[in-house]
């Protein structure tokens, strides 16, 4: 009988875990050996919401792609557009007006902030504190509320466009925007204060999924990960795009690399967003909202009756486009995942030849078996939770 | 990013050491791009990231492109950057296509950036680019048993049956 159970404990077991199951925050499969409960080998099998985004892209005209590539990473697609779009507008060489590039600023944050409470949500909610994520879905629907009155829509907006954004903030939006911003700072004092003593959650993240800073920059991990493990490293910091080279941010690290860093950086990250918000709220420049270039940017729906070239305008835009000179481009922007890059192939005609996205979780999920393996199966559902993969974006 | 005359300086460096490997440089959106040979893209990528001076450590990103009716057709895209010096470098390896159904194939660079394991096993599921040496070259995103590389753009988009049960029933 004790033969039975030893020989029991030291067989190898492959597992299937997903990719329906509500632990893998998506359509993700692992396939998982397990010695007794110890994780020994681990691959994760994706495409399970593989969509062909960017092959939908090369069959529309420039402007008719932004729809299409925010439904990419359903959870941070402010991101996307502003991929996609500074660099359409790098290509078209067009200069986007100062107000555009705060608002853009604006809204970006506020995503990264509900992206980020989108995580503490769920991934709390995996570690067994339910009630997490009723109060980070709370402010999560504000920073929704704010969406809505600005863009029309919650989720996938379609706000930003080549040229700038689609509309100006509406009235009542200021104010309603600088009571979030005098509110969330506290709200995240409050999580901080239901977890960071919480006995569950830090022995279930400390000390868990380490992986070293330079493993983790061999494999290309970016953004919060990596800034956990000690590297201060932040595209808004380091590349000069938008309006972050005006504003005063810090950039938050951690020193060891476990779940905790991790939960700490993202934490001090939201403070750290909402600072922004302030000061580009605070410093949010008069003037136009969108280029004034009428053979990229649509004239306004004003101009229409009255003015015959406005309807040229705005017809030759809307059918066939507008046509982008053979050229190529890689633009970089620090999404709340890492690195998402937008590579255009232009090939002169009103649509893009290639549209290809370098998704940060599709990267970052490399570095899961390294954080996985040696551990106990519980402590690899923590990591996932902590790497914050967003599927859609895995698999585009 | 390298300027117009940096991105010559490496060029004639790495000209010294291999011979034949830069085929092309080019500077465009103020972004600096290595065209090489897609032989010898291990010894360019390795050099660029090891030798001092340059140390192109961090491979951002590795994408593919196909630029029919071009030859060479297809190119693979590696976009390095120093973090120390905040400079990006784009790398290109041209590739032609070997015509029937002959795969085109170069060197998988798995060994000096680990990063590109994923991103290569995508470049081969769309575009059908064969990386040497990779070690685990299967399809990523798309089925396992599917067939065709869905991204050249001789490949239709549209006119896949969508199978459905209610279709099956339905309409056989």
């Amino acid at each position: 009988m004790a033969e039975l159970t030893a020989d029991r404990t030291t067989e190898v077991m492959t597992v299937n875990i997903g990719p329906h199951h509500p632990a893998t925050h998506g359509v993700l499969r692992l396939i998982v050996d397990l010695e007794g409960e110890v994780v020994r080998d681990l691959k994760p099998v994706i495409g399970y919401v593989h969509t062909g985004i960017e092959k939908s892209c090369e069959a529309h005209p420039y402007w008719k792609v932004i729809p299409f590539v925010e439904r990419m990473d359903y959870v941070s697609y402010f991101f996307q557009m502003e991929a996609y779009c500074g660099a359409v507008e790098r290509l078209i060489e067009l200069e986007i007006p100062p107000r555009a590039k705060y608002l853009r600023t604006i809204f970006l944050e506020l995503n990264r902030i509900h992206s980020h409470l989108v995580w503490l949500g769920t991934t709390a909610l995996d570690l067994g504190a339910i009630s997490m994520l009723w109060y980070c879905f709370r402010e999560r629907d504000k920073i929704l509320d704010l969406f809505e009155m600005a863009a029309g829509q919650r989720m996938h907006t379609r706000y930003f466009q080549v040229g700038g954004v689609i509309e100006d903030i509406p009235l009542g939006f200021e104010a309603k925007l600088r009571e979030f911003v005098a509110d969330m700072p506290v709200r995240v004092g409050q999580y901080e204060s239901l977890l960071d003593r919480n006995e569950i959650f830090l022995s279930r993240t400390k000390g868990v999924g380490i992986v070293s800073r330079e493993r983790l920059l061999e494999l290309g991990v970016t953004g919060p990960l990596l800034r956990a493990a000690g590297e201060p490293w932040d595209l808004r910091k380091t590349f000069d795009y938008l309006a972050y080279p005006e504003l005063d941010f810090k950039i938050p690290v951690g020193t060891v690399g476990d779940g905790y860093d991790r939960y700490r950086v993202r934490l001090a990250e939201m403070v750290e967003s909402t600072r922004i918000v302030e000061q580009a709220l605070d410093a949010l420049p008069e003037g136009p909202h969108i280029a004034d270039d009428r053979k990229y940017v649509l004239p306004p729906r004003s101009e229409l009756p009255v003015s015959m070239e406005a309807l040229i305008h705005h017809f030759k835009l809307v059918t066939e486009g507008y046509r982008v000179p053979p050229s190529e481009i890689y633009y970089a922007i620090e999404s709340p995942r890492g690195e998402l890059g937008c590579f255009i192939l232009a090939d002169g005609s009103a649509k893009p030849a290639r549209v290809h996205f370098r998704d940060p979780s599709f990267v970052n999920l490399q570095a899961f078996k390294d954080m996985a393996v040696g551990s106990y199966v519980a402590d690899m559902i923590a990591s996932l939770g902590m790497l914050d993969p967003i599927l859609g974006g895995v698999d585009r | 990013m390298p300027d117009a005359p940096g991105l010559e300086l490496i060029r004639g460096e790495i000209e010294q050491d291999h011979p034949g490997a830069v085929l092309d440089t080019g500077f465009a959106q103020k972004r600096a791009v290595l065209v090489v040979d897609s032989e010898q893209i291990l010894e360019v990528l390795r050099w660029l990231r090891d030798s001092p001076g340059h140390e192109y450590g961090f491979l951002s990103s590795l994408h593919a492109a196909d630029y029919l009716p071009a030859t060479p057709r297809f190119a693979v895209h590696y976009e390095l950057l120093n973090r120390d010096r905040v400079e990006r470098l784009r790398v290109k390896a041209l590739l032609a296509d070997p015509g029937d159904d002959a795969l085109p194939e170069l060197d998988s660079c798995v060994e000096l950036f680990p990063t590109a394991d994923f991103q290569e096993r995508e470049v081969f599921d769309f575009f059908g680019i064969v990386f040497r040496g990779h070690p685990d070259l299967t399809r990523i995103l798309m089925p396992e048993d599917y067939v065709g590389w869905p991204q050249r753009r001789d490949f239709p988009v549209g006119g896949e049956p969508v199978t459905f049960t209610y279709n099956e029933r339905r309409y056989g």
